[in-house]
């Protein structure tokens, strides 16, 4: 349970401090099922667009309006159609969906049903990392206590709508958290990538017209259909619509998960929330959004409002809400080695530049760092980088390059701090982590 | 003969029903196979092979795909150290560098008296209170050494007690 901070505007995770939401009489307690009953009373289209007028955008990532994508599916299909929940939250910086799976499962169900309602589909799974099995297997509890109850299943509280839901473990794979390859995942294969198009919408699992959602995304839904879409796009800025989690990690005196309206400012988030930088040390690097978004300078993020279209404005994204912080100590070149040894391990190494150019990457930051390396392959890192950027079948590739290329850009003249067998000036670690030798 | 007690051999029957086609219960097959036998021996394989009628080979190159998946014993205890950026940040590699002094093993390495194994892993999901180590499912998060310490310390207590009560 965690108390709500004053700055917060608890919408998703208005639940959190109350300690029976996780189970189904507690949910009840405080509105649950309640958005479902009126969605069922209200035509599918009607559902779809409340969501749009919502302006949420998916949580996962990258951002995609969720009433847009729900509108894609067509109405007909011969194959079954399914909502999938993305619950496999490995982007580095965020653990925010970990909170929802733990206080308020029974929020994911319920917009899961509503999504079923909004496509015509009748059938779902929350696919959960691996690593998650206590929150598995308290979503396993829920679904039990949802389906005993009549909430899942045939003829849903009488409503004549039937849904059956399902939790599916993950076995460690920041790949798999990709939807394509979620989806492979989850027909008991290997998590590669498929091409796209077609898109999930058209053919996802089994073939079928999928939505897949983040958890976050999927618990907003529910209290946009009891209050509205409107009242849920007035929290944010113009075409920013809502709240979100924000996990605040790094050199701050506080980390944690809070949810604040979008347009927050970062300045606020680090100093009022997370208690300002630690030990009064200057702030050098901001992560906005997860280990794939491009690091942002202090003296930019410090003026910085997170919302999408403000930090698309400055170069990066707000991701998948997590927010990084670095200070004046920490050295560059090693950061930006442990992000490649990252993407090394985790590329699935069906194309040529993804799977090259992270090793490749990941071989010239491990010299650098070791206080080796040539001047000339601080360029050559930005052109095998660029060379990675659009051109691999799944957005890792470009995950691997974006935050590479923008340490590059901004603290260039650390590398060149670190060649000609120069100890690292940071007194980091000087070995390469064991990471990645399988 | 199946390896898998008459529990897990019903769990699969019913998790095979969740899907429009069974092999989709693949993974998860694999990983509570390997919860109740510590790692997929070559039983384990042929069997959940079997219940799918896919060949071994097949469910071979599902295994080898995942991190989580082991075709070899770990430890009883199976320690994992993140060291990603938030980690990092706040102390991941000197957790890690410390069990590996503490253990005497390295990166996938399993101790001699098979009570530890140690493993450097990615995100876990617990940034926002780094530094994390998990133990087998077990989370430990916001972590000095000592406070690391004082947990090994209580693992390597069970397992000790363990052993003289079995
Ligand atoms: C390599 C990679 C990893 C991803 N991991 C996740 C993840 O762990 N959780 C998630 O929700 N989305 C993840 N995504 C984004 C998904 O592909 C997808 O966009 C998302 O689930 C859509 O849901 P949303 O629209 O609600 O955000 C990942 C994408 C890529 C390319
Ligand atoms: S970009 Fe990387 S992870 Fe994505 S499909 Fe290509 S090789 Fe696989
Ligand atoms: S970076 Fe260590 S738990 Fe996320």
């Amino acid at each position: 349970m965690t108390t709500p901070h004053p700055l917060e505007t608890r919408v998703v995770s208005r639940r959190f401090d109350q300690p029976d939401a996780h189970t189904l009489a507690g949910y009840l307690a405080s509105d649950g099922f309640r958005a479902l009953e009126k969605a069922l009373a209200m035509a599918p289209d009607k559902v779809i667009e409340e969501v749009k007028a919502s302006g949420l955008r998916g949580r996962g990532g990258a951002g995609f309006p969720t009433g847009l994508k729900w509108s894609f599916v067509p109405k007909q299909s011969p194959r079954e159609k399914y909502v999938l929940c993305n619950a496999d939250e490995s982007e580095p910086g965020t653990c925010k969906d970990r909170l929802i799976l733990e206080y308020d499962p029974f929020a994911i169900i319920e917009g899961m049903l509503i999504c079923g309602h909004a496509i015509g589909a009748h059938r779902g799974y929350i696919y959960i990392r691996g690593e998650y099995r206590y929150l598995l297997d308290r979503m396993e509890q829920a679904l039990a206590e949802a389906r005993a109850a009549g909430y899942v299943g045939k003829n849903i509280r009488g409503s004549g709508f039937d849904f059956e839901l399902h939790a599916h473990t993950g076995a460690g794979a920041y790949e798999c958290g990709e939807e394509s390859a979620l989806m492979e995942s989850l027909e008991g294969k290997r998590g590669i990538p498929r091409l796209k198009p077609p898109f999930p919408a058209v053919s996802g699992f089994m073939g079928g017209p999928t939505v897949i959602n983040n958890v976050e995304t999927l618990a907003s839904i529910p209290p946009i259909l009891l209050n509205g879409g409107a009242w849920f796009a007035a929290f944010g800025p113009p075409k920013n619509g809502g709240t979100r989690l924000f996990c605040l990690s790094g050199h701050v005196e506080r980390q944690g998960v809070w949810e604040l309206p979008l347009g927050f400012p970062l300045r606020k988030l680090i100093e009022d929330l997370g208690g300002g930088m630690r030990n009064g040390a200057k702030l050098k690097a901001v992560v906005p959004g997860g280990s794939s978004t491009p690091l942002l300078p202090g003296n930019v993020a410090w003026d910085l409002n997170l919302d999408f279209d403000s930090v698309a404005k400055v170069g990066s994204f707000l991701g998948s809400g997590g927010v990084v912080v670095v200070d004046e100590n920490t050295c560059m070149v090693r950061f930006a080695l442990r992000i490649m040894q990252f993407y090394r391990h985790e590329s699935c190494g069906w194309c040529v530049p993804c799977r090259e150019g992270t090793q490749w990457l990941q071989t010239s930051l491990t010299r650098f760092h070791n206080g080796g390396g040539r001047a000339a392959d601080v360029d050559l890192m930005k052109e095998v980088s660029e060379n990675i950027l659009g051109r691999t079948f799944c957005a890792l590739g470009d995950a691997a390059a974006m935050p590479t290329l923008s340490i590059l850009q901004h603290w260039r003249q650390e590398f060149l701090d670190h060649l000609a067998g120069k100890p690292c000036p940071f007194g980091a670690r000087t070995t390469a982590g064991a990471v990645g030798a399988h | 003969m199946s390896p898998f007690s008459p529990q897990l051999e019903a769990r699969f029957r019913e998790l095979m029903q969740r899907y429009p086609a069974r092999r989709s219960a693949l993974v998860p097959m694999l990983l509570y196979a390997q919860d109740e036998l510590g790692w997929l021996t070559p039983a384990a394989v042929q069997r959940i092979a079997e219940l799918l009628a896919e060949t071994e080979l097949a469910v071979r190159e599902v295994i080898g795909y995942y991190s989580m998946l082991r075709t070899e014993p770990t430890g009883k205890y199976h320690v994992q150290v993140c060291t990603n950026i938030s980690c990092l940040l706040r102390g991941g590699d000197e957790l890690y560098a410390h069990c590996e002094r503490r253990l005497g093993v390295g990166h996938k390495q399993t101790a001699a008296d098979g009570v530890f194994s140690l493993e450097e892993v990615e995100c876990i999901g617990a940034c926002s209170w780094a530094p994390a180590v998990q133990v087998n499912y077990d989370f430990h998060q916001e972590l000095t050494v000592e406070q690391l310490d004082k947990i090994l310390d209580a693992y390597a207590a069970r397992a000790r007690g363990e052993r003289t009560d079995s």
